[in-house]
């Protein structure tokens, strides 16, 4: 019973596992931290002028980021318009209509493009979107942001058609029902809760993207009418106002994060909400 | 249903924003953080007094505003560097230069327990930059600082990231005073291999470097540190003096070229000769199309020079950036009808 | 045998030739069928034409440096000389700090979560960590910036280059001036950013281990952590490297957070505590102004290394987390 060697055993579990909590703490600690210390500080950045006010020139104080705000809502628009549409369809490609072999390659391909860092999404878009017109433009901004959405709504659209039971595509067809019919009337309905929650997570992560935007939605210290205008946005301003001296800056910068962050876990909750709520399980 | 009229009076509005551009001129512009304080200013009180025009200026540097004119992606890009033959050469279309104001590049320091003005003198700052002189009390600094106490410190360097007007007024004035610093880094440019320290994005991210880091040292325009409070110091000139960037510093360093100064308002200011000049001065330009196709940006262009060397002119001296010498307006106004 | 095939009611059998193609699309099988193929191969035709663009607009540089653009230091603008080392070396720096930090943590944590922790604990910690992955980079630079950069400066580095840089050979890691930014800080950064990656992906591949291998471990006589740490993980090997190598890939294609805070000075250095740059960095900070064509062109030559590195990496990354699940993680 007192065998050293037990007793060395014994001491090193208690260590390690203590060790393995202490690890897990430590990394939870550190997302409290994040929030909490985004929150007071953008909480107390936060005001009126910031919501309401165009950037003021340079060293000048009461300055707002409305038109950046409107401005990622404007992007994230914009790329929902163009990523969306070709997730979905090319999901429902691969769920129902697929070959072998061409299905390998785009899913292979849509992984692919998934691990395309976002700068070199950047440079694209710039050579695609910007040269031949000659000017920055939100519509650039929403293409390569668009470009990004594409490959996690193509997986997660996927998943869900995938997850639908076989009987309810069988019930359908014995009832008559066209091969196209049945996707639409029954098999889409069913996934609706996945693919949603596939498509706002999509655009969860596009809207802090800030690489891709630097050289094709460029920026803007007016309201940018329209798409083909550069626009602000709220993570390229966080960017600019972060590195440079201005307190004034520096506290629009904590306030433009907690807007952002805000925006972005909601948009993470709402989508888990409705999976749990649509009874599917895997996450994404 | 609820979503999809969500959905459709979202897009309703979008397309509102989309169309409220009927009658705006709308340009673009990018290029030099230099003078990005005044122009910030100046497109802002011009924009309150013609509604109908949009200067969106980017601060992207010197080497952005070049770029991006050439790309045809901006309607204007503006540059602290004028550009070279060469560069014009190979330029697709004819760019011409038109100086905005005067302005100073200061080095500015943040030391532990040195709050005053330091002395810089050329071999000092040159072997900063070089990353021969590494210590604060290094004996070239000291001695020109009598009676000031500096710390037994590594110098943190601190330069531009990106391509920079800036740095092309910096790295001029280096290379006319310190004949190693042209052997080893070569001649003025806005882009130079840097023998040592670390890099800030535009005039704002230096500043904001030198602002947290102790013992550095960064070049930035004299605006920057006045609106930031932080130490800055006197550079000494070719006739040995030691003189602090103000407006009469510069207007003095400008001064003989003024009459002087070439049909395509290229020229260099760096130390002159005079016992008052400021010897790290420079113009800085707005680059601008010979041609310009689209007839509206043509003449609001032309309609905010015009402004810009009459009305605008009168801001600069608020912002710590010197006024056009009367030659270079008269001569500018004329070349203004340049601009096709 | 009903159940085993399901019988398509409007199917025609299908005929070669244009005129039966075009028959056959009158059913509205066919026109959805070719739709959604058109968008589906509109994604290969996306990213063929990206790897296209990176290739053909590299051309300068690759004709003109060839290989030795990977092992030049210099990085010379103004004498147009080009090299693409310190960056290589940076954002391999920055990785490898990012996961020695993150995979001892993110492993630790998993295997609390997966073993030790009540399943409720467990599915509500792994909640919050799985949106502390959704937090933008930007927001991560932000951070850096105010918060990690200054406690660098001020404790950590000092702390470090006074006890481990005295210590020969491992202290040339440790020395020279304190900038606060620098390879350490961003690799500081990046360990925050991907240890969500590993902990989520490592939990998961521990919980499909069978119970019956935990349970003969222990009947055995192993102490809990024995049978965690020289079974279950074992078996699940091959999942975890899978994380590993995806978030790794997350760090190498990682910008805005680590220009933020790396100091953007193209310097190879054996000091973490010395400035330096990465290649996600460089283009994002150089790419607008890059005056000149070999400029741009070596910048974009960076872009493809860098999609070339990635996409390798998330190559192999799924092949191993497919490994594991298909297999049910037998050892390899």
């Amino acid at each position: 019973m007192t065998d050293p060697r037990i007793m060395w055993r014994r001491a090193l579990n208690f260590v390690m596992l203590t060790l393995t909590g202490i690890a897990a703490l430590g990394v939870v600690s550190v997302l409290f931290f994040i929030l909490g210390y985004l929150i007071w500080n953008g909480g107390k950045s936060l005001s009126w002028n910031f919501f309401t006010q165009l950037p003021k020139p340079v060293g000048e104080t009461g300055g707002g980021m409305a038109n950046a705000i409107v401005g990622s809502l404007k992007l994230l628009m914009l790329a929902a318009l163009m990523g969306l549409p070709v997730g979905l369809l090319a999901g429902v490609y691969l769920a129902e209509f697929g070959g072998k072999t061409f299905s390998f390659v785009v899913r292979y391909t849509t992984d692919l493009l998934n691990g395309v860092p976002s700068i070199v999404i950047g440079i694209f878009a710039y050579s695609l979107a910007v040269l031949p017109v000659k000017h920055f433009s939100a519509l650039a901004g929403g293409v390569a942001l668009g470009m990004m959405v594409i490959p996690i709504t193509v997986r997660s659209t996927e998943e869900f058609l995938k997850a639908v039971p076989g009987s309810l595509r069988e019930g359908a067809m014995a009832l008559g029902a066209s091969k196209w019919k049945t996707i639409v009337t029954v098999v889409l309905p069913a996934a609706k809760a996945g693919i949603l929650t596939g498509m706002l997570l999509a655009l969860a992560r596009v809207a802090g993207e800030t690489a891709p935007l630097l050289f094709t939605a460029l920026g803007n210290r007016f309201w940018s009418p329209g798409f083909e205008q550069p626009t602000a946005s709220l993570p390229v301003m966080i960017y600019s106002y972060a590195i440079a001296p201005y307190d004034d800056w520096h506290r629009q910068a904590w306030a433009a994060g907690l807007v952002l962050l805000g925006l972005v876990l909601v948009a993470n909750l709402g989508a888990r909400l409705l999976l749990n709520r649509g009874g599917a399980v895997r996450s994404v | 249903m609820r979503k999809s009229l969500l959905i459709v009076s979202l897009a309703l509005g979008l397309s509102a924003l989309a169309l409220a551009q009927g009658g705006t001129i709308l340009l673009n512009a990018a290029g030099a953080t230099f003078p990005y304080p005044i122009y910030s200013k100046w497109f802002d009180v011009y924009h309150n007094g013609h509604p109908n025009v949009q200067i969106n200026y980017q601060p992207i540097g010197s080497g952005g505003g070049i770029r991006q004119l050439q790309a045809g992606t901006v309607d204007f890009g503006a540059s602290d560097f004028p550009l070279s033959d060469d560069i014009l050469a190979q330029s697709k279309f004819k760019i011409l230069h038109f100086p905005t104001v005067l302005g100073a590049v200061v080095p500015t320091y943040n030391i532990s327990g040195v709050s005053g003005e330091l002395n810089f003198t050329q071999k000092a700052l040159a072997g900063i930059y070089l990353g021969t002189i590494t210590k604060w009390d290094d004996s070239e600094i000291a001695k020109a600082n009598g009676g000031v106490k500096l710390p037994n410190a590594d110098i943190v360097v601190i330069h531009r990231s990106e391509g920079s007007g800036t740095t092309y007024i910096w790295t001029d004035f280096l290379a006319k005073v310190s004949d190693e610093w042209k052997n080893k880094v070569g001649k003025a440019a806005i882009s130079v291999n840097w023998p040592a320290g670390l890099g800030g994005k535009g005039n704002e991210g230096v500043t904001g470097l030198v602002k947290q880091t102790p013992n550095s040292i960064g070049y930035i325009e004299l605006i920057y540190a006045v609106q930031n409070n932080i130490p800055y110091g006197k550079v000494q000139n070719a006739a040995g003096n030691f003189v602090k960037a103000d407006l009469a510093g510069v207007t003095a360093a400008a001064g003989a070229d003024a009459k002087n100064i070439p049909d395509d308002f290229r020229v260099s200011i760096t130390n002159p000769a005079g016992p008052k000049v400021y010897p790290i001065s420079s113009f800085t330009w707005l680059l601008i199309a010979e041609q310009i196709q689209d007839a509206t940006k043509r003449e609001a262009i032309k309609d905010f020079l015009k402004w810009m060397l009459t009305e605008g002119q009168k801001y600069n001296e608020g912002l710590s950036y010197a006024q056009l010498p009367k030659d270079v307006i008269a001569k500018e106004t004329q070349a203004i009808s340049l601009i096709k | 045998m009903s159940a085993a095939a399901t019988t398509i009611v409007n199917e025609v059998p299908p005929q070669a030739g244009p005129r039966a193609f075009l028959r056959r699309l009158r059913g509205g099988d066919e026109i959805a069928h070719l739709i959604t193929l058109i968008f589906a191969a509109g994604i290969i035709l996306l990213t063929s034409m990206l790897v296209y663009e990176l290739w053909v607009n590299s051309h300068l540089s690759r004709a003109k440096f060839g290989w030795i653009f990977f092992f030049t230091k210099v990085w010379d603008p103004n004498f147009d000389n080009f090299g693409a080392a310190p960056f290589i070396y940076g954002t391999l720096v920055t990785s490898a700090v990012a996961l020695v930090i993150a995979v001892p943590l993110g492993l630790a944590s998993a295997i609390f979560l997966s073993e030790l922790a009540p399943r409720k604990v467990s599915d509500v910690v792994s909640f919050l960590i799985d949106l502390l992955a959704a937090v933008p980079s930007v927001i991560y630079g932000l951070l850096g910036i105010f918060i990690v950069v200054p406690v660098m400066r001020t404790r950590i580095g000092p702390a470090l280059i006074h006890t481990v840089g005295n210590v020969p050979y491992v202290g040339a890691l440790f020395r020279g001036p304190n900038y606060g930014v620098g390879f350490l800080t961003a690799g500081i950064v990046l360990a925050i950013m991907v240890v969500p990656f590993i902990i989520s992906v490592s939990r998961e591949v521990l919980l499909t281990v069978p119970r019956e291998q935990r349970e003969a471990a222990m009947a055995l006589g192993a102490t809990r952590w024995e049978s965690t740490w020289k079974v279950v993980v074992p078996w699940a090997r091959t999942g975890i490297m899978g994380s590993v190598f995806l978030a790794l890939a997350r760090a190498l294609g990682e910008t805005m957070a680590v220009t933020m805070v790396i100091g953007n000075a193209p310097t190879i250095a054996a000091s973490l505590l010395s400035p330096g740059d990465t290649i996600a960095s460089v283009i994002a900070s150089q790419f607008t102004e890059a005056t000149g064509d070999l400029y741009l062109s070596s910048l974009i030559e960076l872009g493809l290394v860098l999609f070339l590195i990635t996409f390798i990496l998330n190559g192999l990354a799924r092949i191993l987390i497919v490994a594991t699940e298909r297999g049910g993680g037998r050892p390899a």
